[in-house]
């Protein structure tokens, strides 16, 4: 009476470890071009920097984009909104900054982060509600109006903040470097680190442990299915656009006190990294975006030492190579 | 609880296709009733429709005392339908415990049905962590159906449920259906198998260009070989 | 238009616009003497020449591509950097015009078949990427295109602002090297538009909006989409090398912000779009708005900051600050996708006989 196990399931997969060794990968080729031991290990560590921030951008982005098929070309403002809050919150209290006390640092910095989680969620949902609802489902309609917003919103940020670069130093704890032998590794780009990892275990968490992380998983494999299922994915989407707005918030807080300046136009710069990283790590993919973060961070760096002018092509490069080697990407998730 | 599902004149259009042409149908409350027909006849589109994936341009689609049409498709979800789609439609990167936990809105999975539905679907219970991507096809159905039974439900609408598997496992399906049945939900379900049809159906409903063709009880669907011929080309003995 | 295109702008109102601006820009030496409406109305002719070969791709073949002005910097740089080596002779202007033409049909091409291998949604961005990687790599090779800072150049003789035509003055306006580089830029887009015009209105053009519509049925009925997009792309890609080329005659200039700044690509598709896309003349008419506001608008605003300024209102000031025109451009494009989203060719024709 029981439809007893027809077909035994495919041999289960073993789980798909290679793309997640690309970067080691990376790092063990470049590093005999790279000569000396202690600028690989300052050159690694920066692109393990770079790679932390860029995904925090870039989280959010693929989610959306996954989840939603929503092409936010607008995202950059997100990022450059987050360093003008940093600057907002930073800059008045310079003179607490100056103090070499690293638990008072991180407490200013956590309070940049916090402001510019708070600020760009709402002016996530503000885009939301007024640029991306309007041409919801049309691909061409999406990636013009969000240029439009784009475009908008970096006017405004100039027009609020002015349109000169604004300085922006780190906390003084953050400045110089660990010195382990030979090797320097910028005290700043350690913190960038950790708070990079907090957010990819922290997203991580969410969405594998809780049900909204579950419905949003399930969100990006099949959105009519889960609207069958009885949810209002519209709603849960506002809530994920806000918090990758605020992703990226946190990321342009990072980018800005790690080039110590702020400028509207380079929200506009990193989203064309973002787009290199959410390609290369597949639409949808969290786990993928940290991977291809790391690596795209890393080339950059390795690129950066050994070949100045061409920093920008390797990164194509990487896109293209991957591109053909896995079309959608090195973890794409569901059906698209 | 259980409810009749009725649509009046209903149209749909699908760009600038007009699939469904005025549908008028029935299913009554607390039965299986099928709906047959030819390929492109509209029986997806009509399930769809009521499910709320696609609006009816004109018409009304009533359950019970409910109406449903014109609403979005998770509100007629919350009202009680639920719909397991020719494509099954399986989160592939979850696991069958995590498909299962999706359906369960009202709370935590119910420990009794669970058990139930192991009974006639034990692969489930084996494969319970597994990625529900890696199961074969024949299991994906199942987890599929799971979800529509793994909570109590007004209406079920099933598109094809042995669509592609492999005949020897097509009875065990129409075993389980039956089973089902003692739930005593309204299901609406589509079928091109006239075995699982006649076996599983109280009454039919066949669709062909858009609109209802016929409707009455299985039983004398069944006896009326020239009925048969004339509206699906096929006689009792074929589609074994 | 009415002879070589099957569609011509509907309306009168719509049909007097595009003969006026056509006019406007045919006569311009001689309707607005002086140095900066003759830079203006040379800028309207590169843009529509640019827009509409990117209507070709965004209008007709429904390809949204951001690697466009990769096109246009390569004729720039092809003409440019012939004419920088080479000296001031026609024959380094045409071997440039010809390296240009070659280079682009070969990025073209790239890109074409690399569409093959990624999912539509990936195109876009992909070539987001390239374009701005072309961008920065154009700046960094500064031994071959002199970086940040370009490279001047000395054109022809009869271009040369020193020039002569004839020593009489015509209708007012002295006709010199000035005067007939405006018409050689003028009559090249016209050709190089008329062309472009051709193409959409021929068989290859329709099977383009077949592809656009519905690729799947375009397949079935037997098109080969991967050859039609990729000839698109190359002949738009074409088109916007001739623009680049013009635009570097003119300037007798070429540097990464005149021919790859990705401030070109957004005016390209603000162009396009607010003009009217799938029309190629609402490259026109969006070129001709586009570069106007560009250079008048401002004027306009720093008139309204100053009085909100000595009003002492607060943030008014900011906001129409002349540099901010880009905002209010912005809003109006944005305006423009949710309302017209057929552009002022849309607003303006009789009957729906444009593209949605």
């Amino acid at each position: 009476m029981s439809l007893d196990d027809f077909g035994a399931a495919l041999p289960r997969p073993k789980p798909d470890f290679v793309p997640a060794l690309t970067p080691l990968v990376v790092a063990l080729v470049v590093a005999p071009f790279i000569g000396s031991a202690s600028s690989f290990v300052t050159l690694t560590a920066a692109g393990l920097a770079m790679g932390m921030m860029i995904f925090t951008m870039a989280s959010g982005l693929t989610l959306v984009f996954g989840m939603m098929d929503v092409l936010n070309f607008g995202h950059g403002a997100f990022i450059s909104l987050g360093a003008y809050v940093a600057t907002l919150v930073l800059l008045p209290l310079a003179h607490w900054a100056q103090v070499d006390s690293w638990p008072l640092d991180l407490a200013l910095l956590a309070l940049a982060l916090a402001a510019a989680v708070v600020v760009c969620g709402l002016f996530g949902l503000i885009f939301e509600r007024l640029v991306v609802v309007p041409v919801y489902g049309q691909h061409l309609k999406q990636i013009l109006a969000t240029i439009g917003g784009s475009i908008v919103a970096e006017q405004l940020l100039y027009a609020l903040f002015g349109p000169d670069q604004i300085a922006l130093a780190p906390p003084a704890s953050f400045r110089g470097a660990f010195v382990l032998g030979d090797a320097a590794i910028e005290k700043y780009r350690v913190v960038a680190t950790v708070v990079g990892l907090v957010v990819f275990v922290g997203l991580t968490l969410a969405l594998n442990r809780t049900r909204i992380g579950l419905l949003i998983r399930a969100g990006v494999q099949d959105r009519e299915m889960v609207e069958a299922l009885g949810y209002r994915i519209d709603r849960l989407f506002v809530g994920v656009f806000m918090a990758g707005a605020s992703l990226a918030g946190v990321g342009g807080v990072l980018w800005a006190l790690y080039r110590e300046q702020v400028h509207a136009s380079m929200g506009g710069e990193l989203l064309v990294l973002c787009f290199i990283v959410i390609i290369v790590g597949g639409l949808g993919s969290v786990g993928g975006c940290f991977i291809s973060a790391i690596l795209v961070g890393l080339i950059d760096n390795y690129a950066g030492f050994l070949a100045p002018k061409l920093a920008i092509v390797a990164n194509i490069l990487l896109m293209v190579v991957v591109l053909l080697w896995r079309p959608r990407g090195l973890y794409p998730v569901g059906g698209r | 609880m259980t409810a009749r599902l009725a649509l009046a004149g209903v149209h749909t259009h699908i760009g600038s296709y007009h699939i469904l042409q005025g549908v008028d149908f029935d299913a009554p409350a607390g039965a299986t009733t099928m709906l047959l027909g030819r390929n492109g006849a509209g029986k997806t589109t009509c399930l769809r429709t009521i499910m709320g994936l696609w609006r009816p341009s004109r018409g009304t689609i009533a359950l019970g005392e409910a109406t449903l049409s014109g609403l979005p498709a998770s509100a007629i979800a919350r009202a009680g339908v639920a719909y397991v789609p020719e494509t099954m439609a399986v989160f592939a990167d979850l696991t069958v415990r995590e498909n299962l936990m999706l359906a369960a809105r009202e709370g935590p999975l119910d420990e009794r049905r669970l058990d139930w539905i192991f009974g006639f679907f034990p692969t489930l219970k084996r494969f319970w962590l597994s990625r529900a991507g890696s199961l074969s096809g024949g299991q994906k159905q199942m987890v599929s159906i799971a979800r529509a039974i793994v909570e109590p439900r007004r209406l079920l609408l099933i598109d094809e449920p042995t669509k592609g598997l492999a005949p020897a496992i097509v009875g065990g399906l129409i075993d389980c259906l039956n089973e089902i049945k003692r739930l005593g939900a309204t299901m609406v379900v589509v079928e091109q198998n006239f075995r699982v049809a006649r076996e599983v159906g109280d009454f039919v409903r066949v669709m062909d260009n858009g609109r209802i063709v016929h409707a009455g009880p299985m039983a004398e669907f069944v006896a009326d070989e020239a009925l048969q011929a004339r509206l699906i080309g096929l006689s009792l003995d074929s589609h074994q | 238009m009415m002879i070589l295109s099957g569609r011509p702008p509907r309306g009168r109102t719509l049909q007097a616009l595009v003969i006026a601006v056509t006019l406007a820009l045919a006569l311009a030496p001689f309707l607005f003497p002086g140095v900066k409406p003759l830079n203006v109305a040379a800028k309207v002719c590169v843009y529509a020449l640019l827009g509409a070969s990117y209507d070709l791709l965004l209008g007709y073949a429904g390809m949204v591509s951001f690697a466009h002005v990769m096109f246009f910097g390569v004729g720039s740089y092809g003409v440019g950097l012939a004419l920088y080596g080479l000296g001031p002779s026609w024959g380094a202007v045409a071997l440039g015009l010809a390296a240009g033409l070659a280079v682009s049909t070969l990025l073209a091409l790239a890109i074409g078949l690399f569409s093959l291998r990624v999912q539509a949604i990936f195109f876009t961005m992909v070539t987001l990427a390239v374009s701005y990687a072309f961008n920065v790599l154009a700046s960094q090779l500064d031994w071959l295109t002199g970086g940040e800072d370009g490279r001047s150049f000395r054109v022809p003789e009869i271009l040369q602002p020193g020039f002569r035509l004839i020593d009489r003055e015509a209708f007012g306006v002295a006709l010199g090297g000035r005067q007939v580089s405006y018409y050689l830029v003028l009559v090249g887009c016209v050709v190089v538009f008329l062309a472009l015009l051709r193409i959409v209105n021929s068989p290859f053009g329709r099977v383009l909006e077949a592809i656009r519509e519905n690729p799947f049925r375009a397949e079935a009925l037997g098109y080969r989409i991967v050859f039609h997009r990729t000839l698109a792309t190359c002949l738009a890609a074409a088109g916007a090398t001739f623009a680049g080329a013009l635009n570097a005659l003119w300037l007798r200039y070429v540097g990464p912000d005149t021919a790859l700044a990705g401030s070109i690509q957004i005016a390209t598709l603000v162009v396009v779009v607010i003009g009217g896309m799938g029309t190629l003349y609402g490259a026109i008419l969006g070129a001709a708005l586009f570069v106007v506001a560009q250079n008048y608008l401002q004027t306009l605003l720093g008139a309204v900051s100053t009085a909100a300024g000595d009003a002492g209102l607060p943030l008014l000031p900011g906001l129409f600050h002349p540099d901010r025109w880009l905002l209010w451009l912005g809003l109006l494009f944005i305006l423009v996708v949710y309302f017209a989203p057929a552009g002022l060719v849309g607003a303006l024709s009789r009957e729906d006989d444009t593209t949605p």
